[in-house]
């Protein structure tokens, strides 16, 4: 189902919870599917006693694409044409995160709506992990 | 440095789904999949840094019978090959994705990488941070451009705490 821009009003939010409890083996998952074997996402050893961080945190891209399902449950499958994050903060198992999205502006394009969107994810302490822009084609 | 190749393959889409969270059913039922407004299965929005698997020389996989710098029984003492290699540590700082067109399952991608802004300021936590693009657009196979990725790294001289 594709928004629509008549029902579609600047300042209008979507959110969804994205995980209450982030497993150490959905961040292996993710290593596994993405290629992304870096030690610090799975290895405790390694992280804690090479790279000296407190524990193994999820890549940046996972919480991107945790992020992604709540943007195209939003706008609809096949709608998006931009999507951009930055990695404010890590992610750590065991972290609550929940993402909104909020329009930012209803507009036309060579007679194509679009919505503009704002993302952002936060954690069970409300800090962002990631912030970022989306913009999906709407039907008029 | 980028693989050269990209089979989209509807299992990886499955796996990828499942890993991010997903339970759409347009990434992992072609039947659910032909009744959306796409009409097929299509990959998730961030599916496309998954090529990273083919990639013959993806320095973040062990590669068969080479060194690798994770952790065995104990630390190997093997250096990072890219990242924390001075003790400092490469981490990504921001990831966009232009899409032109979703692919689907059976499509072959062609990908070309070049390196884009480059910019160094210092950091508040983790001293100076010098940061770096690298672009990555994905052709079909009829040559038109379907998606472009434009990643940001950031190096920093120490660890970034966390707190």
């Amino acid at each position: 189902m594709a928004l629509q821009a008549s029902k579609v009003q600047v300042g209008d939010t979507y959110t969804q919870k994205l995980t209450d409890d982030l497993s150490r083996t959905q961040i292996v998952q993710y290593a596994g599917a993405s290629g992304d074997y870096n030690p610090l996402h799975s290895d405790e050893i390694f992280t804690t006693k090479v790279a000296n961080y407190p524990t193994v945190f999820a890549h940046g891209m996972l919480t991107m694409g945790m992020t992604g399902r709540m943007v195209t449950d939003f706008v609809g499958d096949g709608r998006l044409t931009a999507y951009g994050v930055r990695f404010t903060r890590q992610v750590w198992p065991g972290d609550a995160l929940t993402a909104t999205a909020k329009v930012d502006a209803v507009r036309d394009e060579d007679g194509q709506s679009l919505v503009d969107l704002s993302v952002t994810t936060v954690n069970q302490d409300g800090d962002v992990v990631v912030m970022g822009k989306a913009t999906a084609k709407i039907d008029p | 440095m980028a693989a050269k190749k990209f089979p989209v393959e509807a299992g990886h889409i499955m796996m990828f789904a499942r890993a991010v969270g997903d339970p759409n059913p347009i990434y992992h039922d072609a039947e659910a999949a032909a009744d959306t407004e796409p009409g097929k299965t299509i990959a998730p929005p961030t599916f496309y840094q998954a090529s990273a698997q083919f990639d013959p020389d993806y320095f973040l996989r062990p590669k068969i019978g080479e060194p690798w710098f994770g952790s065995g029984k104990e630390p190997t003492g093997v250096p990072p090959t890219r990242t924390g290699g001075d003790g400092g540590t490469g981490l990504h700082a921001e990831q966009r994705f232009e899409y032109f067109r979703h692919v689907s399952p059976g499509e072959t991608l062609t990908l070309k990488t070049r390196p884009g802004k480059s910019w160094e300021r210092q950091g508040k936590r983790g001293g100076n941070l010098k940061f770096s693009e690298n672009i990555t657009e994905y052709y079909d196979e009829s040559g038109e451009l379907v998606v472009r990725a434009t990643g940001v790294g950031v190096r920093t001289e120490k660890v970034v705490e966390s707190d």
